[in-house]
């Protein structure tokens, strides 16, 4: 059980000092080698929880452990070396290069006065040819097409060599084209590598496309958790978003679709945003 | 680094596997090499200029005569040029530049903002108050070769820099890099209005005399001044060494530091007193010297690329030649009278930097 949390809570304190709570005593344990969807409605605590398993945020109730030990417990660099983490979107504030952009990713294995040895040069070309990007080693990053910039970034989290590879809505800014590419990219990798990864998402078919197990979220609890062809229905579909959907399973796809259909009548007043 | 062409796709893997270890054998010692070039490069040229600057000005002397170890030091007028006359001012103008460039980096990586410069944060805002309370009161509690003036405007530059700090992280939350830029912002406009006010009940000797000060100047008549802020600078300096890959990454985003093992509020802590220190005693060495601290960093970057464990060092080499040059201009130009020295860094920078912002953008 590579990364779990158990009745993990964690609030927000607004500026007049009253706290929010983002996240109400989940618990979760994420299996070695799959690949896990967190599906919700905005504001859920998909982000949140990302961030209390990255190790970003300390929860203020709970523990999340990483191979059997508290993440507080554990070095900074420690986690780092097991858990990559992939953002929506990356602005670096200076125009790095490509390959600078992955090298950052060995940041972790390395000391405070350490460059980069060969061995650190070979892990980050690899990191790039397995996403596709050894071409684009001394383009400037902000050059880049979403796409292209996606996939740095996902070699840059290679390149910490993670047992972990945590995403927040990684294609959410990407057109379709680059969705279908980072979605087939993120398969192959847990498949071949056998990265263990937690994707947060809103996109429904992505998640029923790859993801083998699916974490349903709303109001900072976990509402259902299983393997996909269980949890993904109608019925879920219109507790979490208020939607009236349509879920089937597409044959040519090999896996589920979901295409929504009009808002719940019952449901529409009952959503909390 | 050049990208393996298609043909290594037909090459046998042994072979090939190879080739990759040489290519990243190579890129490895690119690295080392690039930062042992550029610190060597503009290292040469801050030696060169601070080793040629003492030669110029109103009074010719020889290199060669100001080094002659045979005559006595008390006859050669050549070497007490160089060496009592010239030499402070030149090693304060290197010690300002290295200080303000360096400053200049490390803001702009810890508010992710490329326009920032020292005086950003309301340091230099701070000082100047310290600095016009000293000459419009004319405060004369002098501690050994120090005067008052550098010291009130020390206070003040630790001042205000307190106070930013303690605004960014008030309530007990993380720092806030949006609230830092807002409170230093606000504080210099609040500071300037008080410099204002100041020089409004001040007489007209003080308000020539403050003017002055604001205009920044390196004439510091000796090392004494040098050597009195040197520990608080080898602070800064020793403290910068511990930044550049930890700057990259947050230059990436907090969140992406910290994920990438960054102890994000230590090094912003690090980084916000470090260049604090490093602009608190280059402006009581020598007054609100502006635009080094922004125009070294974006030249340097144009030259180098953008990775802090080059642009850092490059910068406060080349921040020292850079001021050093311009107080040469500042003494030399329309000898034997002296412009200000902010005047000219101000007037070489501006221009500049307009230029490189039309260019770039």
């Amino acid at each position: 059980m590579p990364l779990s949390a158990q009745h993990v809570s964690y609030s927000y304190t607004s500026r007049r000092g009253t706290a929010s709570f983002a996240l109400r005593d989940v618990s979760l344990a994420i299996e070695r080698g799959t690949l896990t969807g967190l599906l919700g409605p905005n504001g859920c605590g998909k982000t949140t929880l990302l961030r209390l398993l990255a190790g970003i945020l300390r929860p203020h109730a709970g523990t999340v452990t990483l191979d059997g030990r508290a993440l507080s417990d554990l070095s900074r660099r420690a986690v780092a070396r097991r858990i990559a983490v992939v953002p929506q979107e990356t602005h670096p504030a200076f125009d790095y290069t490509a390959i600078e952009m992955v090298l950052m990713g060995r940041h972790p294995h390395l000391g405070v006065f350490e460059l980069e040895g060969p061995r650190d040069f070979d892990i980050a070309h690899e990191a790039m040819v397995s996403t596709g990007t050894d071409h684009l080693g001394d383009r400037a990053y902000m050059t880049l097409s979403g796409g292209e910039k996606q996939r740095v970034i996902i070699a840059s989290a290679l390149a910490q060599q993670p047992a972990v590879l945590l995403l927040d809505e990684p294609t959410a800014s990407l057109d379709l084209g680059y969705q279908v590419e980072i979605a087939s990219l993120l398969r192959q990798l847990n498949r071949e590598r056998s990265v263990t990864m937690v994707m947060a998402t809103h996109d429904l078919n992505l998640a029923a496309s790859i993801c083998d197990t699916l974490v349903l979220m709303r109001d900072g609890r976990i509402q259902s958790y299983g393997a996909t062809s269980d949890v993904l229905d109608s019925d879920a579909v219109r507790r979490l978003y208020g939607v009236d959907a349509d879920v089937r399973f597409h044959d040519d796809a090999g896996h589920l679709v979901v295409v929504p259909v009009g808002p719940a009548p019952s449901a529409v007043e009952g959503r909390t945003r | 680094m050049t990208s393996p062409t298609d043909a290594t796709a037909h090459v046998a893997p042994a072979t090939h596997q190879a080739r990759e270890r040489r290519h990243a054998t190579r890129g490895a010692r690119a690295t080392r090499a690039r930062i042992a070039a550029t610190v060597g490069a503009f290292g040469a040229l801050a030696f060169l200029t601070c080793l040629l600057a003492p030669l110029v000005g109103s009074t010719h002397i020889s290199l060669v005569r100001a080094f002659d170890r045979s005559i006595p030091f008390a006859d050669n007028v050549d070497a007490q040029i160089f060496f009592v006359a010239r030499l402070p001012r030149v090693l304060a103008g290197a010690l300002v530049g290295a200080g303000l460039a360096s400053a200049g980096v490390v803001f702009q990586a810890l508010l992710r903002n490329p326009l920032a410069d020292p005086f950003t944060l309301g340091v230099s805002g701070g000082a100047s108050v310290g600095a016009m309370l000293a000459i419009t009161f004319g405060l004369s509690m002098a501690v050994g070769p120090v005067s008052p003036v550098p010291l009130a405007t020390l206070a003040g530059a630790g001042a205000a820099a307190l106070l930013v700090y303690r605004l960014a992280t008030a309530a007990g939350r993380a720092m806030s890099t949006s609230v830092l830029l807002l409170a230093g912002v606000t504080l210099n406009a609040f500071f300037s209005a008080v410099i204002m006010l100041l020089q409004y009940v001040s007489s007209f000797t003080e308000v020539y005399r403050a003017m002055r000060w604001l205009m920044g100047d390196l004439d510091i008549g000796g090392f004494a001044p040098v050597i009195a802020v040197l520990p608080l600078m080898a602070i800064a300096f020793v403290l910068f060494a511990l930044l550049p890959s930890a700057l990259n990454q947050l230059s990436v985003g907090s969140d992406a530091a910290a994920s990438r093992g960054v102890d994000v509020a230590r090094v912003q802590r690090l980084a916000f007193v470090s260049a604090s220190l490093a602009t608190s005693g280059s402006v009581s060495l020598a007054g609100p010297i502006g635009f080094v601290g922004i125009v070294v960093p974006h030249l340097v970057r144009l030259i180098v690329g953008v990775d802090h464990r080059v642009v850092l060092p490059a910068s406060a080499l080349f921040g020292a030649a850079f001021l050093v040059g311009c107080d040469l201009v500042a003494r030399t130009l329309f000898s034997p009278v002296e412009i200000p020295l902010g005047i000219v860094t101000a007037m070489i920078g501006g221009p500049f930097f307009l230029w490189l912002l039309v260019r770039r953008g």
